[in-house]
């Protein structure tokens, strides 16, 4: 943007844009005239047989308010960021922080109420249930659903089933800090028939329908490759962001198909930091929205 | 006084078909799109999806409806008031097959999902390269006849014609520049990078509605208007201000389409001061086409060609004033990005653009054919009060929905959330939709009226060329 707004370029469109209004000026200035008495003349030149022109002057009401458009833009420019780039405490960064001071004035205490409180109790409170539900519907329904029951790819926060952990700390450290959760591909290390192995195995951790052949060779594949991070039972570590694969919640889906593919391909995936951007206050209050949801 | 030379008609006359047949098109892709999104479900593939028909709706509507409208009458109307023949036919045939080709391609391309991203200038570098060589050789034939006019005076509708053509070559030509990734690839990236790149784009985005849809169909008007009402030009002086004004003012109003973006606050006040500026020139054109019909106000009742063109002014007028205040920052901030936007383009593209092109064509289309009506005057009648009625109901809705749209995006509770999730803005609009679909779909209707009238007029008639007029005497 630095050579956007370079010193020549705000002097090239200066002078252009004066000179544009000044010729909108002179254009108006020397065509002044006032409508004489008799008939109106024509202009005197016909065309394709029958087009003429009448040489009426200019409607006044419309020389007035182009005159008026003239000055109006002459003044604003003057006044806000306009020849060049000047008067930027009436540009938009300025009224943006101006208006976010304001809100912040005028909405920072009622959050700021529930700082010292603690989660659990703030959780119980009608009134900040309420706020939290608000600011959820806000900035976290688009992923996690109106009613936070999550999408493919998106948890469901109501299970009481939890990636990360579920206590008041990892809830407020996944919100603030966001997460970044990697599964490694192990598509080229088990190999096709590998993989089948592995995903009735997993399925098998759940009670989910399986070929227990095929999850009795898995079973091995797992105890070598799987159990660092989901540990021997497959139950998982919330240290890691591995999911317990043992219980009825599925990020992506049960189906052996989708099991297959998540372990062939792996999975990249990705809950945004809001700590910087919703500050403390706010984070403290959807921690305590999240618990509730599940602690109901 | 007849000289045995006649004007070149075959052009004009392919031109006017393709228009009828190009807006048929290009309409129902648009009425497509607004189905599709009443009913989601109705984006059936990918090549048929809402991103891809949305763009062939708009370069289908403006490019091959407008644009075969405009070479059409500006061919038309550049031989008549010149007295001379169309300069260069070969190239004018090339205009007309090179065109068609444009159009064909952008039909294949954009479904399969080729694009440079860039609105209005979707299509990618090797049509761009072709719309280019066509323009060129326009202004080649177009300029030609100017040169080798036998009349001093060059009328006024030429000016516009002319300022179109030139300025159009420039924005396309400034905007499509792009590197592609292979001389065997498609796919190319622009020139220009981040706020630059929406800074241009937008500059051709705004001038193509300002030369494109606006000078050139103003010289449709300052033709068929005094023409059709058989009325001298209210003011020769006020053409010559509008059109310098116009000219002038309207290459800086581009950045009010990046209102509080990352564009440089200046330049922001630029394109909105410019826009303000904008209004009179504007009704210029507006003031000079109705005030030619006083004194022949009684011909509205009985000519529906003339009922197509004086409405296009009342559009045009309305259009050209709300075009201003949505510049203003102030109102940008509600009208910007919600379903206004959407209806203020369409007064101007169908109450505007089609309106005036729909009266001129019906006008071109029986001299064509050596005759001065088209098959059924009551047909003609009947497409203006249908199509009058699909633009009300389309404007009113996206009027309506663009405010609430804006207005819930706003609203906030007590504690500063925000009322609304995104999505109920969304279901809050879905009545609104479905008028405007209804709306369309009544365009559309009175466009195959028109198909069918305009097949009836062409059936058993042979082509024609009129003989080419010797000036009158200067004061005649």
């Amino acid at each position: 943007m630095a050579d956007f707004i370079s010193g020549f370029w705000n002097m090239y469109v200066m002078v252009l844009v004066a000179l544009s209004i000044l010729f909108c000026v002179f254009v108006l200035a020397s065509n002044m005239t006032k409508r004489e008495k008799g008939p109106v003349e024509l202009h005197g030149h016909v065309w394709d047989e029958t087009i003429a022109e009448y040489n009426n002057p200019l409607p006044r009401w419309w020389m007035y308010l182009f005159w008026l458009t003239i000055i109006f833009a002459v003044t604003y420019l003057a006044i806000y960021p306009g020849f060049g780039d000047v008067n930027q405490h009436r540009g938009q960064w300025a009224q943006y922080d101006a208006e976010m001071a304001k809100a912040e004035e005028r909405y920072g205490p009622i959050f700021a109420k529930y700082r010292e409180m603690d989660v659990m109790a703030v959780a119980a409170d009608p009134e900040a249930n309420a706020m939290g539900k608000r600011l959820f519907l806000t900035y976290c329904a688009q992923c996690h659903g109106s009613a936070a029951q999550g999408n493919k790819g998106f948890p469901n926060l109501t299970d009481d089933e939890w990636q990360w952990g579920g206590d008041p700390e990892a809830i407020k450290a996944t919100i603030t800090g966001g997460r970044m959760g990697i599964m490694t591909p192990f598509g080229p290390i088990l190999g096709g028939e590998g993989v089948k192995d592995v995903a009735n195995y997993v399925r098998s951790l759940s009670g989910l329908a399986h070929d227990s052949l095929r999850a009795q060779r898995g079973k091995e594949a797992f105890d070598t490759n799987c159990v660092a991070c989901h540990g021997a039972d497959g139950t998982g570590n919330p240290m890691l962001g591995a999911p317990n694969l043992a219980n009825k919640a599925w990020l992506y889906g049960s189906s052996e198909a989708t099991i297959v593919e998540t372990i062939t391909h792996g999975r990249t995936n990705q809950m945004p930091a809001f700590g910087e951007f919703l500050g403390e206050d706010k984070v403290h209050l959807l921690t305590a929205y999240v618990l509730s949801l599940s602690k109901q | 006084m007849q000289s045995q030379a006649t004007y070149n008609y075959k052009v004009v006359r392919q031109f006017a078909i393709m228009t009828v047949v190009w807006g048929i098109v290009g309409m129902l892709v648009g009425v497509i799109a607004a189905a599709q999104l009443v009913w989601p479900e109705l984006n059936v593939h990918e090549f048929l999806h809402f991103g891809r028909l949305r763009p062939l709706h708009t370069n289908g509507v403006i490019f091959a409806f407008g644009g075969c409208a405009l070479f059409a009458t500006s061919y038309y109307v550049v031989q008549r008031t010149c007295h001379t023949r169309l300069f260069a036919p070969g190239l004018a045939a090339f205009t007309f097959w090179g065109w068609q080709l444009v159009i064909l391609l952008a039909v294949i391309t954009l479904p399969l999902g080729y694009t440079s991203s860039k609105e209005y200038a979707e299509l990618e570098w090797p049509i761009d390269i072709l719309i280019a060589i066509v323009w060129v050789s326009y202004a080649i034939v177009f300029f030609g006849t100017i040169a080798k006019r036998k009349v001093s005076h060059i009328y006024v509708a030429n000016w516009f014609f002319g300022g179109f053509i030139l300025t159009v070559a420039l924005l396309h030509i400034v905007n499509s520049a792009a590197i592609p990734i292979s001389m065997t690839s498609m796919k190319s990236y622009s020139a220009y990078a981040g706020v630059q790149d929406a800074m241009v784009q937008w500059w051709y985005g705004h001038n193509a509605v300002g030369f494109f849809l606006t000078a050139g169909f103003l010289g449709m008007m300052y033709y068929f208007v005094p023409k059709q009402a058989d009325r001298p030009v209210y003011s020769y002086r006020l053409s010559v201000v509008h059109f310098w004004a116009l000219i002038f003012t309207y290459m800086w109003a581009g950045p009010h389409h990046l209102h509080y973006t990352a564009l440089p606050d200046w330049t922001q006040s630029v394109g909105m001061v410019f826009s303000l500026i904008l209004l009179a020139p504007s009704w210029g054109g507006m003031i000079n086409g109705v005030m030619t019909l006083s004194g022949a106000w009684h011909k509205l009742r009985t000519d529906p060609i003339l009922k197509f063109l004086i409405t296009a002014l009342s559009f045009y007028g309305m259009s050209t004033f709300e075009g201003p205040m949505m510049s203003i920052k102030t109102v940008n901030a509600l009208s910007h990005y919600t379903d206004w936007t959407v209806g203020h383009v369409h007064s101007g593209a169908l109450g505007w653009v089609a309106m005036i092109s729909i009266g001129s064509i019906y006008f071109l289309l029986p001299r064509m054919y050596g005759k001065t009506e088209m098959y059924s005057v009551k047909l003609i009648n009947a497409h203006f009060w249908i199509a009058t009625i699909g633009i009300v109901l389309y404007i009113a809705s996206m009027w309506i929905s663009g405010v609430m749209q804006g207005l819930m995006w706003r609203a906030t509770n007590a504690d500063g959330t925000l009322t609304y999730s995104f999505v109920e803005s969304v279901k809050a609009s879905y009545p609104f939709w479905t008028i405007r679909f209804i709306g369309g779909v009544l365009f559309l209707a009175g466009m195959l009226i028109m198909f069918y009238n305009m097949v009836k007029t062409i059936a058993g008639q042979k082509a024609y060329e009129a003989p080419v007029l010797a000036p009158a005497a200067a004061h005649a």
